[in-house]
Parts: structure tokens; sequence; C-alpha cells
């Protein structure tokens, strides 16, 4: 017998979905108007839950906490600290989104990222995580693979590459304002072709079973679990097919530090530090923070060592 | 008894106890990030939180041990007698930085500490600074101010390369500038640079006489 009784809403009472968002935008407004700062804002903490059921490539491991995968990131549209994007991405409105899908295609798609996220049947991905700065987690996305979106657009045999494009909203951004990161907006990524159609990329909407939070890359991002987390673009707005190699955020800011293809490699070393191991967020414990090897492409060398055979890692690094 | 007898009585005591609440008032932060990094308090990273906390401590104490001179000079306030105090607590960070850096995060892995250490400039800076830093803890005390006579003097004009290659160090342990290393950097980058004015009209009315 249940402890207790949760009060249950009859379908009749649950405020639709747009009347909901709106009802933020009204709140905005009148704090706003009356010069007051808007109060306890909360970003889609608690997102809504999806149709999600497992799919392959999971790793059999525990996924780190729900509050590091949420609470400890990188996302400098919202500062440079790993908090601030948790702290700082309550005024971002994920909904309504649109993605567009286009460049050398046949098929250009314009996607309303509301209803994708209520009629998809998303795949569960429980991936791990290696950020380039030598920490790693294993994180259960919720999204659908690229592939899938990719051939539905019809790309043109010219097609070489893929570039992805974020999106600049100062108002809602703070990292956007009083920049002195020298990042220029909006956050671009691109990977090739045969790396964008691998199986393994996703294009994830959620974790843990619900929508993706702000902080987290709201409402879709990208994610390629061999790569280091930065080719990880989140709120992507537009994809573009095209034939030659896009430029990359942060490889635009420091070429000698972060690569086009960033594939993890415990041999090839970022300048400042090894990348031979890595810390295992998680164990919330300062003598008790383990360390461990790091696998040649993050542990998926079985998926997609093929697709670099005849590359200098050492060079297209 | 009047009071303001006691009170002269207290500054007297003062004076002459106040290391013993300074020293471990300047400890407090390393304490307090311990029992942080005990109890789950310093985020997801916790190695990476302290060494960072650790580094940042002994580049605020050098700052403040930096400051006291020119703040002398500009304002009469003379806290001149607090110099060791603060250059031996920037010391006492540095060390326990280089002592996380070494044993926790990299736990003693000699092979990637070596090559961190003779292949990357970040590392290489911040090991500098810290090898310029240990000479001048170690003759910090009356004994050795009295041996080494002038050479004293000339010796921990070492701290100003130190602070040098710690603010270059400093910069370089973050992906790109950002608030913090910028505040931090630019008022180190004044306490050094107010220097320079009283070192070039010192060596220009030298030259004068001459």
């Amino acid at each position: 017998m249940a402890l207790f009784r949760y009060p249950q809403p009859r379908p009749s009472e649950i405020t639709p979905k747009d009347l909901y968002f709106s009802r933020r935008k009204v709140i905005a407004g009148l704090s706003a108007g009356l010069g007051v700062a808007a109060l306890g804002t909360d970003p889609a903490q608690a997102g809504e839950k999806l149709h999600t059921h497992p799919g392959p490539y999971s790793a059999t491991l525990e996924p780190t906490s729900r509050s590091d995968v949420t609470g400890y990131n990188n996302f400098y549209e919202f500062g440079m600290d790993k908090s601030d994007p948790a702290a700082s991405s309550g005024d971002f409105k994920p909904l309504p989104w649109t993605l567009e899908i286009g460049g050398l295609v046949r098929n250009p798609q314009r996607l309303d990222v509301g209803q994708m996220l209520q009629s998809s049947d998303m795949e569960e991905r429980i991936y791990r995580m290696r950020c380039v700065e030598a920490w790693s987690m294993v994180i259960p996305w919720d999204g659908i693979p690229l592939a899938t979106l990719l051939k539905a657009a019809d790309p043109d045999p010219k097609a070489k590459f893929v570039a992805f494009e974020s999106v600049e909203r100062p108002s809602e951004m703070p990292g956007q304002r009083n920049n002195i990161s020298g990042i220029e907006w909006p956050y671009v990524e691109g990977l090739r072709l045969d790396e964008a159609m691998n199986p393994l990329t996703l294009l994830a909407m959620g974790i843990y079973g619900e929508t993706l939070p702000n902080q987290n890359g709201a409402p879709v991002r990208l994610v390629v679990p061999w790569k280091y987390g930065f080719k990880g673009i989140k709120s992507i707005q537009r994809i573009r097919l095209v034939e030659e190699m896009p430029p990359t955020t942060w490889n635009r800011l420091a070429p000698s530090e972060y690569g086009f293809y960033a594939n993890v490699n415990p041999e090839v070393d970022h300048p400042r530090w090894s990348q031979a191991s890595e810390r295992v967020i998680g164990s919330r414990s300062l003598f008790g923070e383990k360390r461990q090897p790091t696998l040649m492409f993050n542990g998926y060398g079985e998926q997609v060592a093929d697709l670099y055979k005849r590359m200098d890692l050492h060079a297209s690094y | 008894m009047p009071a303001t007898e006691k009170r002269g009585g207290s500054g007297k005591a003062f004076r002459k106890y106040w290391r013993i609440i300074f020293y471990p008032l300047g400890m407090f932060p390393a304490i307090w990030l311990l029992w942080q990094g005990q109890n789950g308090q310093l985020g997801a990273d916790p190695i990476n939180a302290f060494e960072r906390a650790l580094g940042l401590w002994a580049f605020r104490f050098l700052i403040v041990c930096l400051m006291l001179a020119p703040l002398r000079w500009l304002t009469g306030l003379n806290f001149l007698r607090y110099r060791r105090l603060t250059g031996l607590l920037a010391f006492f960070y540095a060390a326990l930085h280089v002592l996380t850096y070494v044993g926790l995060d990299h736990r003693f892995d000699w092979r990637v500490l070596w090559r961190d250490i003779t292949h990357r400039p970040f590392v290489i800076l911040g090991m500098l600074a810290f090898m310029m830093l240990l000479p001048l803890a170690l003759t910090s005390n009356l004994v050795s101010l009295r041996k080494l006579g002038r050479g004293w003097k000339k010796l921990h004009l070492a701290i100003f390369p130190a602070a040098a290659l710690a603010g270059v160090h400093f910069f370089l342990a973050f992906k790109t500038l950002n608030a913090l290393s910028a505040f931090y950097l630019s008022v180190m980058a004044v306490v050094l640079v107010l220097r320079l004015p009283k070192w070039f009209g010192r060596r220009r009315s030298a030259a004068i006489t001459r």
C-alpha cells in the first residue's frame, strides 16, 4: 500500500503547453514593466516526460547523477563557470523552436521541435561523455539518430561536411553580453558527412527520459560520443550540408589546442595537459575522486575507427 | 584603570601576538576547502575545484604581499610588517597547489608529470614561479636575513619574476579570458606597474649624480 496519495490532476485540469510557456512571457512582461527582477523563474528544471525506449550502443555503466549532469557543464553562452549554465539559463526560451536543415540537400526541412518533442519516439542512449578538460561522465540521452533527419533531407552528392549553428540571443544568454572571452557568437560546429551519418551520432532532445534542461542545450543538441564534449553543439537552429570543411568555434579561437576532428585520443595531448586519463565525475569526495585511463575514441573504436583509417590522428587532431 | 592605558595595553599585546591570530586566519581557507572537499561541497569535480582554489589563494596572497610597499608610498599606511606573513601564506598555498597537482590529481604518475614539466609551458611557468618562491620562503627568517646581509634583498627581488610567471600561468589556467582572471590579472599588473616609475626614477637620478 502506498504511504502517501499524491493529488492526481484530471486531464482537463492540465494547462496546455503553449499556455504554460506563455505564462512565463506574461510574468516577464509584468516584472519588466514594474521594474522588478523576475523572481525565482525556474528554468525547465523538471523537464517533461518524453516517449522513449532503450536504443542500441548504450554503455552498461551507471549514469552520472542527474544533479551533476545538469549542474556541471560548459555552455559559455550562459557564463564561464561550470555552475553558470544551471544558474543563469532561466531566461532562455527553448520553445517555440524551428530547426532548419538546408544547404546542399534536395529536400530542405523546417522542423517544429516542439512537435517533435511530443510525437517522436526517441531512443535512449547511455553514452560516455569525455570533456576536453580531462573529466568524464556517463549520460542517458534521449533523441534520434542525426542520420534519420539527414536522409529525409536527401543530401546532394556534392555535400561533404555538415555545418551546425546555435543561437545568438544576448537578451536571454548572459554569457553573450559583456563578452571578453573572444568567442564569436553564434557557436558553430561541424562534422564530416560520414561522421554525421554514423549511427552513434545523436540529435538529443532529452536526458533521463525528460526534455533537455536549458543548461544542457534545450531544445535540441548534438551528441558525438567518440569526440570531446565541445563538439556537441547545443540549442541548434541550423544544419547545413556543405562542400568545404566548415569553421568551428573552438578551432577558430585556439587552433593549436582544438582541432576540427577533436576525436578522444589518449595519445594526443592538449598543449596544456595530458589526455591519457580522466577524472570521473560523481565521487562527491576530494580524496575519493577516481581517475581512469582514457580510451581511444572514448571506447567507441569498434563503431568509428574505420572512419579514420587513412588519417594521421596526430596531425588531424 | 584609565581607559587610555587599557587601550594602549591591548595595542601592545596585538603588536606582540598578531601572528598567533593572522597565520591561522590565513590558513583558514585551506582548512575550509579541505572540510568542503570531505563533505561533498566542492561540486562535481572536487579535485579540480580544490586545485584551482589553492592556486587562486596563492595568487591573492602574492598580490597582497606586493601591494603593501606601494600602499605605503601612496597613502602612508604602513603594513610592511605583514610582508613576510602574506609572502609565506602565498608560498603555503602554492605548495599545497603543487602537492594537489602532483599527488591528488595525477596520483604521483611520474611519467605524466615529467611530460607535463618538460613539455607544457603552462606547467613549466607555474613550476618556475614556485621554484622561485621556495628560496624566499626558506630565507624568510631573521637568521637568514642576518647571514645573507645585502644579498638577502637581492635574493628577494625574485618575487617580481615569480609574480610575473605566476600571472601568465594563471592566465593560461582558463580556456579564455574571463571576468575572474581579468580582475586578478589587472590588479597584479597594477601592483607591479606602480613600481616602475620608482625604479626608473631611481636609475635616472643615479645617472644624474654620476
